[in-house]
């Protein structure tokens, strides 16, 4: 049977986030319950988080989090990344075995810098170094898998139950200021963890439910310009779109929400009457990314560095809400997920189909 | 008259400012752009320098003069106007040209004046002072071209095969043709008194653009050159 | 000569208790097949001229007459057809080369028909046309390689020329002079009525079009029969004609009998002279060349029109696209060796060229192999037949697709293949006064007009069946189709899994 990547894997699934404005740290209990209430949504075959701030004795150095097949390919890879990085620590990611959780791989994390003199010679930002790094690692190398690149930042995922998962990762020993998780019913046994969610490039982490239908225009745009999407996963090329939008064309949220999640043309021209400025800016967006249009269901939770972004398609096929309590805010697939974390949340409301939720934390707070 | 100094303009920036001027233009310091005057209708742009291929391309009016050489594709699908060159010209000038006039005090490279055409009222003309390369007058539909062989490097007057494809208008060449192979769809004869209405204006023109004395032109011999009959082009074709 | 003999392709059958003698078959045929024979009082015909256009067929009041097949035979031979034979017989007594009209009619693959498309089902949903948004709007043009901004943080909209399309088909290049006046202002008028756009070809604009300009893409050939300025300002885009996939590499010969009246004019060509057009435009040689005639052209007008590229599909056709690409053209039109043609050597038409299909799966490929796939639109064209080679041709990667001959069958034609001859009985493909004043612009527009709506529709029906509801999510969008019957060279090609995978 062919492994994921190789072939395509359409799933279904459940998505949550609580994030502090303040900056406040949380440990990752209350995010791992919220996924308990909306269990249903997966079947056990992937569950995953992402957690922000949660390295800030190495704030400044790239966070690599791995899976290895062997020890082999673990020392085939640490040589490569020694080529171009400083490696500053270097450890098994701390698990706690549980009977749910099986098939397990080496688990580790790297925290590296680049080398400056790399940088120099192939005349590339920090990012765009390990972009490529983490691209040429993930097509090429044998049983080798980065599933999380950014700084003070990383994702945990594996074949399970997100609330197993999160007990296997001992989430509950770290504190972040965002926690994004996801819960995956593939349709078909998926053979390793990386297919699992959220996907992470950079400090770039998306949490996904729903099915794309443009996923082969979308794919076939990004890989013009260096991406590889070697999962086949929705998530994959929406984190890669994010990262393309955000860092590399610069654009902000807000436009970018307008190219993935653009509004209709005939939405744009009755905006045009009130607004014509705008609606010039959502034409040219439209005229400009076509292949980065997505259609088809997907509420997505993109997180970054400071914030989060939550986004439905425009015909809102998926369920996501949004409410908030003192300096929190939550998002959920379902109210009862966000209830668990938070049961008295206020300003619980739904979002419109395409419309962003931005939420940023305090400026020096994170 | 508006002075452009073109040595810091790429062709762009160059041609936007010869669109908009409201009066003759004298371009200076000309390297190379490209595209001068492409589809002008009106003014006088005079250059000093060299010019970029393409220049007067689709020109509708406007008279264009280059003192000193000019490149490749000059007058491409010119329909109205004058071009003038005190120099010589690279390959393909006047390609498709319908109308207006081009005059050239040197020599044309090859495919000079392929698909000429006339329609109407609108007869194109292209003088040549010195020799032509190969292939001159390919596919010659309509107009004049006259090459008058002035050029002193002992060189041919014309390149091999000319008027291949020609089916309308004519080609004069002056002085001896003997040494140049025409192709069968076409034919020759000694220019008569009843083609100097004809000729006289373009000898004239010339003389007075470059500083020549007509008359020794004028009472030279030349050949015409005209397609045999009206559709020598009868490839065989059968219904299927 | 008996040795020249050809027996009649066609029979003309007439049921004579059906028969009323009304001599309308008579009227309408302009081969000059039926005729009235007073001494017996009934209708003969002489079957040789038939070419089975059937307008005798469709006006007789009592439908009397059908064409069939004349079933005089050679002897069964798989290697000789009849049509080799005859084809020999024709060249031996004539010495002329075979002249045939509209597209290759040849038995290779149809790749569309061994195309499959998706539609959701339980993971994904489909979307339901009829309540929701389903949007066929396409632009076509060169997207930007970097987003700019204002002072004030805004974005910079400035874009370079597009052309907006309501649906993704356009009507391909057919020349003023291979068709007729009123097949022109047909097409015209349905272009702005729903909101594209046809071509003039290389016959030039007739002036009573100027009006329609907005819809009009100028087409700009080796000949450049009346182009000038104002011809070049005239239309939304201009069109440089590189090839076309009926007669990949040669030229065009409109000979001088149907050089009349406005034709002529509008070439600006003299009455009774021949228009040829060369294989070359000969002042490109090389693909630098081309670069120099793409921006000659927008520098004559400005930078307001997208310049488009027109090739024929042949072999290196990715290369070629890839160069055209990187030559500042803004939108590539490519022609399968199934493009129809008002007359093209026969040998040619059947030999030359290659599917369309592939060849649009190769260059879009290649494209993206190289980072510039957003340089350019892609036009496909050379055989589209209907709304579902629409939806594959988008999803292989064109942008848009080009119809002619669904067009012409659109006003009327009944593909009898035998334009060359100039009698067109439909008014179509003819510049005789008598003929073309069977096409009247208003119908033959509406029924272009019905023609595009239907398929908007039918395009929209697959788009809600796929879960896609802008087809700018469908350009490109292998992953939606299946091949079915073909060999793993082909899939590799196409750049689709089998139908089962």
């Amino acid at each position: 049977m062919k492994k994921e990547g190789q072939i395509r894997i359409p799933s279904g699934c459940a998505i949550s986030a609580v994030i502090s404005k303040e900056g406040r740290r949380m440990t990752g209990e209350k995010i791992i319950e919220s996924m308990i209430p909306m269990h249903d949504r997966s079947n056990g075959l992937g569950g995953g988080f992402a957690a922000y701030g949660i390295y800030p004795e190495h704030a400044d150095l790239f966070a690599f989090h791995l899976f290895f097949e062997d020890e082999e390919a673990r020392h085939t890879f640490e040589k490569l990344l020694k080529e171009s990085f400083e490696i500053y620590d270097a450890e098994a990611i701390p698990i706690r075995i549980i009977e749910e959780i099986t098939d397990i791989p080496l688990i580790w994390r790297y925290f590296a810098a680049p080398l400056p003199s790399v940088l120099r010679r192939q005349q590339l930002d920090e990012k765009e170094l390990v972009v490529r790094t983490v691209t040429r690692v993930n097509s090429t190398l044998r049983g080798t898998h980065i599933f999380s690149c950014g700084k003070n930042m990383g994702a945990f995922k594996a074949v399970g139950y997100p609330e197993d998962v999160g007990r296997f990762y001992r989430l509950e020993e770290y504190e972040a200021y965002s926690w994004t998780a996801h819960g995956r019913y593939p349709t078909n046994t998926p053979g390793w963890w990386g297919g699992a969610h959220p996907f992470a490039l950079l400090d770039y982490s998306v949490v996904h439910n729903g099915e794309i239908s443009s996923y082969d225009t979308n794919r076939r745009y990004m890989e013009m310009f260096g991406y590889r999407c070697n999962l086949q996963t929705d998530t994959e090329v929406i984190t890669y779109m994010a990262d393309y939008l955000l860092r590399r064309e610069g654009l902000s949220l807000r436009e970018t929400a307008s190219v993935i999640a653009a509004p209709f043309w005939s939405t744009i021209d009755k905006l045009a009457e009130k607004d014509s400025q705008q609606a010039e800016q959502l034409t040219y967006l439209r005229k400009v990314y076509p292949s980065l249009l997505i259609t088809g269901p997907f509420s997505i939770i993109l997180g970054f560095t400071g914030g989060l972004m939550a986004l439905n398609d425009r015909l809102k096929l998926r369920s996501m809400v949004v409410a908030s309590k003192d300096d929190k805010v939550f998002i959920a697939s379902e109210e009862s997920a966000i209830r668990v974390m938070e049961p008295n949340a206020e300003n619980v409301y739904a979002p419109m189909g395409g419309e962003p939720i931005i939420i940023h934390v305090k400026e020096g707070a994170y | 008259m508006l002075q452009i100094q073109a040595n810091t303009l790429d062709y762009r920036a160059l041609n936007e400012k010869i669109r908009s001027a409201r009066e003759d233009c004298l371009i200076t310091d000309c390297l190379g752009q490209r595209f001068i005057a492409d589809g002008l209708q009106d003014h006088t742009v005079t250059i000093e320098g060299t010019p970029g291929n393409a220049l007067g391309a689709y020109l509708d009016g406007a008279e264009i003069t280059v003192r000193g050489n000019a490149q490749d594709a000059v007058g491409d699908t010119m329909n109205d106007g004058r071009i003038i060159i005190c120099g010589n010209v690279g390959d393909a000038v006047g390609y498709a040209m319908r109308g207006g006039e081009i005059y050239i005090k040197g020599n044309a490279g090859y495919r000079a004046g392929v698909h000429m055409k006339a329609y109407e009222t609108k007869q194109p003309i292209l003088v040549i002072g010195g020799r032509v390369g190969s292939f001159a007058g390919e596919y010659q539909a309509g107009g004049t071209i006259l090459v008058l062989g002035l050029h002193t490097d002992g060189k041919p007057i014309s390149g091999f095969f000319p008027c291949t494809g020609m089916h309308g208008g004519k080609m004069i060449f002056r002085g001896d043709v003997s040494g140049i192979v025409f192709p069968q769809q076409t034919t020759s004869h000694k220019l008569t008194a009843a083609d100097m209405p004809e000729l006289r204006p373009l000898i004239t023109r010339f003389c007075a653009l470059f500083g020549y004395r007509a008359e020794p032109l004028l009472a030279d011999t030349y050949t015409v050159i005209t397609p045999d009959s009206s559709n020598p082009y009868h490839q065989l074709y059968v219904a299927n | 000569m008996a040795i020249d003999y050809i027996f009649p392709t066609y029979e003309v059958v007439r049921d004579p208790n059906r028969c009323t003698v009304c001599r309308i078959c008579e009227t309408q045929c302009s081969h000059q097949v039926h005729r009235y024979d007073a001494g017996s009082g009934q209708m003969l015909c002489d079957e040789a001229r038939c070419v089975d256009c059937l307008r005798c067929v469709s006006f007789c009041p009592t439908h009397a007459l059908k064409i069939k097949k004349n079933d005089c035979a050679f002897r069964q031979n798989a290697n000789w057809s009849q049509k080799s034979i005859e084809e020999i017989y024709k060249q031996a007594s004539s010495s002329g080369v075979l002249l045939s009209s509209m597209g290759n009619p040849q038995a290779y693959p149809v790749y569309w028909d061994k195309i499959l498309i998706n539609a959701s089902q339980v993971t994904n949903p489909s979307i339901d046309p009829l309540r929701e948004p389903m949007e066929t709007k396409v632009f076509l043009g060169k997207k930007p390689s970097s987003i700019q901004r204002n002072p004030d943080g805004s974005l910079c909209t400035s874009l370079a020329p597009q052309l907006t399309l309501s649906m993704p088909v356009l009507f391909s290049a057919m020349s003023y002079g291979s068709i007729s006046y009123p097949a022109h202002a047909s097409l015209a008028r349905a272009a702005q009525v729903m909101g594209t756009y046809y071509n003039t070809g290389e016959g030039g604009l007739h002036e009573d079009f100027y009006g329609y300009g907005e819809n009009t893409i100028v087409q700009v050939a080796s000949g450049r029969f009346g182009v000038h300025t104002k011809y070049l300002n005239a239309g939304a885009a201009i069109e440089v004609k590189m090839g076309q996939g009926a007669k990949p590499g040669i030229g065009g010969h409109l000979p001088g009998m149907k050089i009349v009246g406005d034709v002529a004019k509008t070439r600006m060509v003299p009455e009774g002279s021949d228009a040829i057009s060369p294989a070359p435009h000969h002042d490109i040689y090389s693909i630098e060349d081309l670069r120099q005639l793409v921006f000659s052209l927008k520098e004559a007008t400005q930078y307001q029109k997208p310049i488009i590229v027109k090739v024929a599909a042949v072999h290196n056709i990715a290369a070629i696209a890839s160069g055209i690409a990187r030559s500042g053209a803004d939108i590539i039109a490519i022609d399968g060796f199934r493009g129809g043609t008002g007359a093209a050597p026969t040998r040619i038409r059947d030999n030359v060229g290659i599917p369309i299909e592939l060849a649009l799966a190769a260059v879009d490929q290649r494209l993206r192999d190289e980072g510039i796939r957003n340089r350019v639109s892609i036009i496909a064209g050379g055989s589209i037949r209907s709304s579902a080679d629409v939806i594959k041709a988008v999803a292989l990667g064109a942008d848009a697709c080009c119809i002619a001959t669904a067009a012409l069958l659109a006003m009327g034609c009944h593909l009898c293949r035998t334009c060359q001859s100039g009698s067109c009985s439909w008014g179509i493909a003819t510049q005789r006064p008598e003929l073309t004043a069977r096409l009247d612009p208003q119908i033959g527009a509406q029924r272009l007009v019905s023609l595009l709506t239907a398929w908007q529709h039918e395009i929209k029906e697959f788009m809600g069946g796929m879960g896609i509801n802008s087809i700018e999510a469908l350009c490109g969008n292998r992953a939606m189709l299946r091949g079915i019957g073909l060999t793993q060279k082909e899939l590799d090609i196409l750049g689709i899994l089998h139908a089962g995978e």
